[in-house]
C-alpha cells in the first residue's frame, strides 16, 4: 500500500496548491487526534518511568521519544493522500508545511492545557499518574509556563518536520528513517550489544558508541547514522536486487531454498551462543520458545487458516505432562522419566489433547472456533489449578524440582546454563522449521492451502477438511507441546499462572506482525517482540517497558490489522489474499492487455 | 447398450417450505453428454449440489455406479469419481496454476505427514506424479496455462482462464463424470466455440462422462447427446435436443421467447 | 449462493463418533449427576448415594435458592453484555471481542463517578439520585468507548475477511484492558458501601432476595424492555433489522447503513454500561480485568440462546448465570468432585461447548441473514 505514495519521476505533476488551501476542518480534527494522543501518552506517565532509557545520551530519552513521534507521524499524515491513477498530483510545498505546523501547534496546546491542569487541579483520585513527577518531566522543571510554551513551538516545529517529509526527495525519506531505526534499534539493544561485544572482544566498539552511564553517545549516534547512510545507498541496493532474484528464481521453482543462506544461519545458530553473555542467552532462550510456539500457530493459523485462541492449552499440556513425568516430587503419578524418554509421552499427550480439542470445534464457523477454543484453554488451566486434579498437578502449587532436560543420557540441560538450554531450543526451533516448510510444500500444505482459501470448494475437490484441519490442529499442538516440555525443564518447575490465555495473545501477535504463514516472519516478529519488549510474563531488553508491552501489543495488534494485515514480512500468498480487491482488479486488467491468445476477434471478454 | 453410470431417482429438495427440485427422475450413461438447461431459478445448480454432496435432498436417491450417494460427504463424492466445476468461478485464486491442479488429487494421493518430512521415496514419487498429471491436464488447453504460467497464481488468470483452470481442476480429480456449471459463461462467441469443441474431446480422447448446465443454446445443441429441461423445480422434458426443443411446454417455459433464441 | 448444508444422517467418520461419544458423555454425566444428586436430597446416607460421593450432604432449600437467585443476578448481566454481541454479530457478522472491555469501562467510571458521589455525601443523603447519576456516566462512557472503537477500529475493515475484525477487536481488547491498567492503576477498585436497605433480604413468595440482587434483576428486565421496544416499535430498530438482514438492499431502501450500524453499537455500548455498574452493585469492586471472563461468558450466552435473537441473547444469559451457579453443587459435588467451586467458569465454557454440540444454531434459534451464515 505504501507504493502509492511515492511518487514517480514520470508523473507529471501539478503546480503546488496555495499554502492556504487547505482542508480546515481536517487538520483541526488531525489537531485534536494529536492532542489527545500526546495527552493519553503523557497519562500512562511513558514519559516519566521511560526517561532513564537514554537514547542519544544528552539529547533524546525513550521518555521524550514516545511524545515527540506522534507530532511528526501525525503532521506527516494529515496531508498524506492516497493517489490513484489519473488523478491530479500536485506539487508538494507550503501547504503542507503549513498544515504539519498547524497539527503539531493544536497538539502542543493539547500538552500545554494538560501541563496547566497538572498544576492547578488534583485529578490523581483516577488518575493514577496526575502527579508532580510528570509535570517536572514535561516542564523541564521550569515552571508552567515554559513548559506549556515549549510544547506548543517544539510539537509545531515538529509537525513542521512531519510535514517536510513529503518535499524530501524518496531517497531522503529512505535515510532518514533507516537513520532514525538504526539509532533507536541500536539503543534498544543496547545491553545486549553490551553482551555480545563482550564476547566477540570488541568492548572497544561498544565503548565507542555507547557512553558508560547508558545511551549512546553523540559520537556513536553519528557513526551509526553514517553507518545506516551508507548501508541504505550502497549496500541496501544490492541487497534488494539480491532479493528480487531471490524472488524470481522461486517463481520459476518454488521448492528450492537459498542454500548460502541456510548453511549461513545454521553456522550463525552453532557458533554464536558461544560468544554470547548469560543475558543474552537467556533472552535468546525466551525468544526461541515462544519461536517455537509462534511457528506452531502459524500452521494452525497462517496454513490452515484456523483461529485458534485457546493454542496454549498445548504449552500447558507439554510443561505438565514434562513435569509430570521427568519431577520426582510430582504428586500422583511420578514415573521419573529421563526427559528424553518423557519426550514421546509429551507428543503422544499433545496427539491426544490435539484431537480431544480440536474434534469438537473443527466443523464450528471460524469465529465460533475462536471463541470455544480459547474456552478450552481456560477450561483445561482451571482444571489443572482446581483441588480436583491437584492430585497430578499440583493445584496452584504447581510441580516443582524439575531436573532439567536429559539428553539421552549424554548431557543434562539445566536453567542455570542458559547456554545449554539455548542450544536445546535451537535444536527445536531447527525441527519446527524443518516440518514448516516440509509440510508446506506437500500434499498435506496444498490441502490446508485450499482449505484456508475456500472450505467448501476445497472440500468439493476431494480434500476431507475435517481431516486435513485436524492434522494442522495436531501438528501444532506438537509443536508447543515441545515448547512447554523445553519451558518446564528451563524453569524447573510448573504453575498453571505460565499458560494464561494472554499467552494464546501474544503468540498470536508475534505470528499477525511477523506476517501470517511465513517462516522468515514469524522468526523476526518473536525477536523483536519477546526479544525487545518481552514476553507476557518474560521481561525483555527494554525492562522499563514492562509496563507498558501489553498495551503496545493491543495497539500493534490493531494497527498492523488496519495497515499491514500481511506482517511486517508477509507471505506473498497471504498478502494476496488480503488485498484481494485491489490485486484482482491490478492483475484482471494486466490480463487484459497481455494475454494475446485470448485476444478476441469479435468483442471482449466480459468480467462477471 | 452402454454402462448406465449416474441414476437419479424422484430427487426431491425443499427449502423452507419451497420446492427448489421435485420429482427429478433421469439417467445418465456412460460416455454421454447431457446438458441440463431452465431459466434462472429452475434449481439446476441446486441439483448439482445434490449430487456433489453439498445439499442433502428431503427424498429420492442417487445412485451412481450401483451405489447410492445420498448421505456423503462432498469429498467422498468426489472420490468415486464426480467432479465439478462452479458457475461462479471458485478457484484457489492465491495458490499457483499448478498447486490448483496437484491440491485437487488430493483424494487419488495418500502420503501423510510422515512421507513428508523423511522425504520418502514413495512422496517423491507421488508428487513426481501428481505433478506430472497436473501438466497434462493443463496442457489440455494448449499452452495457456502451461510454461511460465505453472507458478502464477491463479489470481492473475484471465476469465476465460480461470474457467478453463477450473475445468482443469475438476479433471485432475480423476473422476468419471464431471458436472460442468455454465462452462462457457462470460466467454465471447470464439472462446465458447473452442470450449465447445474441448467439451466433445473431453468425452472422446479422456472417456469422461458430462453433465452440464447452459444457458447457451448453441452449445447445448452442438455438444449434448440429451437435455432435460427444468422450470420451478419440475423437469418439463427430456431428449434430443430437437425433441426438446419442439416441445411445447419447453418453447413456453423457456424457449418461448424468440427475440433472445435468435441472439 | 450455495450454502453447504450439513446432513443429520448417521455418523460416518471418526471425528462423528468421537462427538456423538461426547454428547453421550456429557449429557450421561450431567444426568448421572443430577441423580446422584437428587438420592443424596432424599437421605445422604443411602447406600446408592453413598457409593458415588460418601462425603455427600443435602443442600438446603435455603442455600438453594441462593444459588439461583445468585445465578439469575449474574446470568442478567451476562444477558445485557450478550445483547451487545448478539447486535453486532447480526449487523456485521463478527465477534467484537472487546465487547467485555466496553462493559469493563462502565464498571470503572461507575466505579469513579460513584466514589465521587460519596465524597460529595450524596451518595448516601440520596441514594437514588446518586445511583441514576452513575448509571447515567457508565451508560455514556461506555457508548463512547463502543463508538469509537467503531469508528476507528471497525469500520475501515468492513467487508474483509471476518476473522481480521475478529483479530483487530482483540488488539482493541488488549489496548482497553491495559489502558485502563496504566491510567488508573492496577488491582482492585472498590466501590462505596451500599445502603442498609440494598443489603437486607426481601422476602418474595418462597424466596428471600438480597436487596442488590433485586435491584439488579429490575434494572437488567427494565432495560432489555427498554431494548425490545427501541428495536421492534422505532423506526431505528426498523433500520437496525433491516440492516442486519440485509445491507446492500437497506441502503438501496434509504437506510444510511454507517449510522445504523453506530446506533448498533451505541446501544450495545449503553447496554454493557448498565451491566457494568450493575456488577460493580453486585460485586463491591472492579479491576481491570472484569471485562474478559464475562465477555466471553456473555458471547456464550449469546451463542446459546441463539446468536442475532436478543430475547435468545437474555434467556442464554440467564440460563448460564444459572448453571454456572449451580451446576458445581447439583452436578459436580454429588459426583464427588473436590473443591467444585473453582469449576465455576469451567462450567460456563462447557456449557457453550455442550450447546454448540448439541444445538449449534443455540437453544431459541439463531437470527442471521444468509451471507453471514455462510
Amino acid at each position: 500500500m505504501s507504493e502509492t505514495m511515492n511518487t514517480d519521476d514520470a508523473v507529471v505533476l501539478a503546480p503546488a496548491r496555495s499554502a492556504f488551501d487547505q482542508d480546515w476542518r481536517k487538520i483541526v480534527n488531525w489537531g485534536l487526534i494529536c492532542a489527545l494522543a500526546l495527552i493519553f501518552v503523557s497519562l500512562t506517565d511513558m514519559p516519566d518511568k521511560l526517561d532513564k532509557r537514554v537514547i542519544v545520551e544528552p539529547l533524546l530519552s525513550m521518555g521524550y521519544l514516545s511524545l515527540i513521534w506522534i507530532p511528526i507521524a501525525l503532521g506527516n499524515f494529515v496531508t498524506r493522500e492516497v493517489v490513484l491513477e489519473g488523478m491530479a498530483q500536485h506539487k508538494k510545498g507550503l501547504r503542507e508545511l503549513v498544515a504539519g505546523v498547524s497539527v503539531g501547534a493544536i497538539g502542543g496546546a493539547g500538552l500545554a492545557l494538560l501541563i496547566w491542569l497538572l498544576d492547578t487541579r488534583d485529578l490523581s483520585d483516577p488518575l493514577v499518574n496526575w502527579n508532580d513527577a510528570l509535570l517536572e518531566v514535561l516542564s523541564f522543571g521550569e515552571g508552567v509556563g515554559y513548559g506549556a510554551i515549549f510544547w506548543i513551538l517544539a510539537s509545531a516545529g515538529l509537525g513542521l518536520a512531519g510535514g517536510a517529509l513529503h518535499l524530501l526527495p524518496a531517497i531522503a525519506n529512505r535515510l532518514l528513517f533507516a537513520i532514525s531505526l538504526t539509532i533507536v534499534l541500536s539503543a534498544s539493544l543496547e545491553s545486549a550489544l553490551d553482551d555480545i561485544s563482550e564476547g566477540f572482544q570488541l568492548e572497544w566498539l561498544f565503548e565507542a558508541l555507547f557512553e558508560k552511564k547508558g545511551g549512546l553517545s553523540v559520537q556513536g549516534a553519528i557513526i551509526l547514522a553514517v553507518f545506516a547512510i551508507a548501508w541504505v545507498l550502497f549496500l541496501g541496493g544490492q541487497a534488494k536486487r539480491g532479493r528480487a532474484a531471490v524472488a524470481a528464481r522461486r517463481e520459476l521453482s518454488p521448492t528450492k531454498v537459498n542454500t548460502v543462506g541456510l548453511v549461513l544461519i545454521a553456522v550463525a545458530a552453532v557458533v554464536l551462543p558461544m560468544f554470547l553473555g548469560r543475558l543474552t542467552n537467556d533472552l535468546l532462550t525466551n525468544v526461541g520458545l515462544f519461536l517455537l510456539l509462534a511457528l506452531g500457530l502459524n500452521i494452525v493459523v497462517g496454513l490452515a487458516g484456523i483461529l485458534d485462541l485457546g493454542y496454549v492449552a498445548f504449552y500447558a499440556v507439554g510443561g505438565y505432562t514434562a513435569a509430570i513425568m521427568t519431577s520426582p516430587t510430582s504428586p500422583g503419578l511420578s514415573p521419573e522419566l529421563p526427559w528424553w524418554v518423557a519426550i514421546f509421552v509429551v507428543v503422544f499427550m499433545a496427539i491426544v489433547a490435539g484431537l480431544f480439542i480440536g474434534a469438537p470445534v473443527i466443523r464450528m464457523r471460524g469465529d465460533y472456533l475462536a471463541i470455544v477454543t480459547l474456552g478450552f484453554g481456560e477450561i483445561i488451566r482451571l482444571t489443572v489449578r482446581s483441588d480436583w486434579a491437584s492430585g497430578f498437578t499440583g493445584g496452584a502449587q504447581g510441580i516443582l524440582s524439575i531436573p532439567g532436560a536429559d539428553i539421552v543420557g549424554i548431557a543434562t540441560v539445566k536453567g542455570t546454563d542458559p547456554q545449554q538450554v539455548l542450544y536445546l531450543v535451537i535444536g527445536f526451533v531447527a525441527i519446527a522449521i524443518y516440518v514448516s516448510w516440509r509440510l508446506e510444500n506437500s500434499r498435506i500444505g496444498r490441502a490446508w492451502m485450499a482449505v484456508r482459501e475456500d472450505e467448501s470448494v476445497a472440500e468439493a475437490m476431494g480434500i476431507n477438511t475435517v481431516n486435513s484441519k485436524l492434522q494442522a490442529f495436531v501438528v501444532g499442538a506438537i509443536l508447543a507441546s515441545f515448547s512447554g516440555a523445553i519451558f518446564a525443564a528451563k524453569v524447573g518447575s510448573v504453575f498453571e499462572s505460565s499458560f494464561k490465555i494472554l499467552v494464546s495473545i501474544v503468540i498470536l501477535v508475534i505470528v499477525i506482525v511477523g506476517g501470517m504463514g511465513r517462516i522468515a516472519g514469524v522468526a523476526a516478529g518473536a525477536l523483536v517482540l519477546v526479544g525487545i519488549l518481552g514476553g507476557p510474563n518474560q521481561p525483555g531488553l527494554l525492562a522499563e517497558f514492562s509496563e507498558f508491552k501489553l498495551l503496545i501489543y493491543g495497539a500493534l495488534l490493531i494497527w498492523m490489522m488496519l495497515k499491514r494485515p500481511e506482517g511486517l514480512i508477509p507471505n506473498v500468498r497471504r498478502s494476496r489474499e488480503l488485498h484481494q480487491d485491489e490485486f484482482l482488479q491490478d492483475a484482471w486488467l494486466k490480463a487484459q492487455a497481455d494475454d494475446d491468445d485470448d485476444e478476441a476477434v469479435s468483442g471482449e471478454a466480459a468480467p462477471a | 447398450m452402454s454402462e448406465r453410470l449416474l441414476d437419479i431417482k424422484n430427487l426431491s429438495v425443499t427449502f423452507g417450505g419451497l420446492n427448489a427440485l421435485s420429482d427429478l427422475d433421469f439417467h445418465v450413461d456412460k460416455g454421454e453428454i447431457v446438458s441440463v438447461i431452465g431459466p434462472n431459478g429452475a434449481g439446476k445448480t441446486t441439483f448439482f449440489n445434490m449430487i456433489s454432496g453439498m445439499v442433502t435432498p428431503t427424498s429420492g436417491d442417487i445412485i451412481f455406479r450401483g451405489e447410492s450417494l445420498l448421505g456423503l460427504d462432498p469429498n467422498q463424492v468426489t472420490a468415486r469419481g464426480i467432479a465439478r466445476t462452479f458457475q461462479n468461478v471458485r478457484l484457489f485464486a492465491n495458490m499457483t496454476i499448478l498447486e490448483n491442479v496437484m491440491v485437487s488429487q488430493h483424494c487419488r494421493t495418500k502420503q501423510g505427514i510422515m512421507g513428508a518430512l523423511f522425504q520418502t521415496g514413495g512422496f517423491k514419487r507421488e508428487e513426481q506424479e501428481i505433478r506430472e498429471h497436473g501438466e497434462k491436464v493443463l496442457g489440455f488447453f494448449g499452452s495457456r496455462l502451461v510454461g511460465y504460467r505453472l507458478n502464477q497464481p491463479a489470481s492473475v488468470l484471465s476469465y476465460a482462464n480461470r474457467r478453463r483452470l477450473e475445468i482443469a481442476r475438476a479433471m485432475a480429480t480423476k473422476p468419471e463424470v464431471i458436472l460442468l456449471d455454465e462452462p462457457v459463461a462470460g466467454m465471447n462467441p470464439k472462446e465458447s466455440e473452442e470450449l465447445t469443441g474441448l467439451i466433445g474431446k473431453l468425452r472422446d480422447e479422456w472417456g469422461f462422462t458430462i453433465v452440464m448446465i447452459e444457458h447457451d443454446m448453441g452449445v447445448v445443441r452442438d455438444v449434448s447427446d440429451r437435455v432435460v429441461v427444468l422450470d420451478h423445480g419440475e423437469t418439463i422434458a427430456q431428449g434430443s435436443y430437437d425433441e426438446v426443443s419442439s416441445n411445447p411446454a419447453v418453447i413456453e417455459a423457456y424457449l418461448g421467447r424468440p427475440a433472445e433464441e435468435a441472439s | 449462493m450455495t450454502t453447504a448444508m450439513r446432513s443429520k444422517a448417521a455418523p460416518r467418520t471418526g471425528v462423528d463418533w468421537f462427538l456423538t461419544f461426547l454428547r453421550v458423555l456429557l449429557s450421561g454425566l450431567v444426568l448421572f449427576g443430577l441423580s446422584a444428586f437428587l438420592l443424596q436430597q432424599i437421605d445422604p446416607g443411602n447406600p446408592l448415594a453413598s457409593a458415588i460421593n460418601p462425603d455427600a450432604n443435602r443442600l438446603s432449600w435455603d442455600a438453594f435458592q441462593g444459588l439461583v437467585i445468585s445465578g439469575l443476578s449474574q446470568g442478567a448481566m451476562y444477558g445485557l453484555i450478550a445483547l451487545g454481541y448478539s447486535m453486532v454479530y447480526g449487523v456485521l457478522g463478527f465477534i467484537n471481542f472487546a465487547h467485555g472491555e466496553v462493559f469493563m469501562v462502565g464498571a470503572m467510571t461507575g466505579m469513579i463517578t460513584s466514589n465521587k458521589l460519596f465524597e460529595a455525601g450524596v451518595w448516601e443523603d440520596n441514594f437514588l439520585l446518586a445511583i441514576l447519576i452513575a448509571v447515567l456516566v457508565s451508560v455514556i462512557c461506555s457508548t463512547v468507548t463502543a463508538v469509537v472503537t467503531e469508528r476507528i477500529a471497525y469500520r475501515p475493515l468492513r467487508g474483509s475477511p471476518r476473522l481480521i475484525p475478529l483479530i483487530t477487536s482483540i488488539g482493541v481488547s488488549f489496548f482497553i484492558q491495559n489502558t485502563s491498567a496504566v491510567l488508573l492503576g492496577p488491582g482492585a477498585k472498590s466501590y462505596p458501601r451500599l445502603p442498609d436497605w440494598l443489603r437486607d433480604d426481601i422476602g418474595i413468595g418462597p424466596f428471600d432476595i438480597e436487596g442488590k440482587k433485586l435491584l439488579v434483576l429490575v434494572v437488567a428486565g427494565l432495560s432489555m424492555g427498554a431494548l425490545w421496544y427501541l428495536v421492534e416499535r422505532t423506526k431505528t430498530g426498523k433500520a437496525m433489522r433491516a440492516v442486519a438482514e440485509d445491507k446492500e438492499i437497506a441502503s438501496l431502501m434509504g437506510i444510511d447503513v454507517d449510522r445504523t450500524i453506530v446506533t448498533t453499537f451505541a446501544v450495545g455500548g449503553a447496554m454493557a454500561g448498565v451491566a457494568g455498574i450493575l456488577w460493580g452493585i453486585l460485586f463491591g469492586s472492579v479491576t481491570e480485568f472484569t471485562g474478559f471472563l464475562p465477555g466471553i461468558k456473555a458471547f456464550s450466552a449469546a451463542v446459546v440462546g441463539g446468536i442475532g435473537n436478543l430475547g435468545g441473547a437474555m434467556a442464554g444469559g440467564l440460563t448460564l448465570g444459572s448453571s454456572e451457579s449451580l451446576a458445581p453443587q447439583l452436578v459436580l459435588e454429588p459426583l464427588g468432585v473436590t473443591g467444585h467451586t473453582q469449576l465455576k467458569d469451567a462450567v460456563a465454557f462447557l456449557v457453550l461447548i455442550f450447546v454448540l454440540l448439541v444445538k449449534p444454531t443455540g437453544l431459541f434459534g439463531e437470527r442471521l441473514s444468509a451471507e453471514e451464515r455462510a
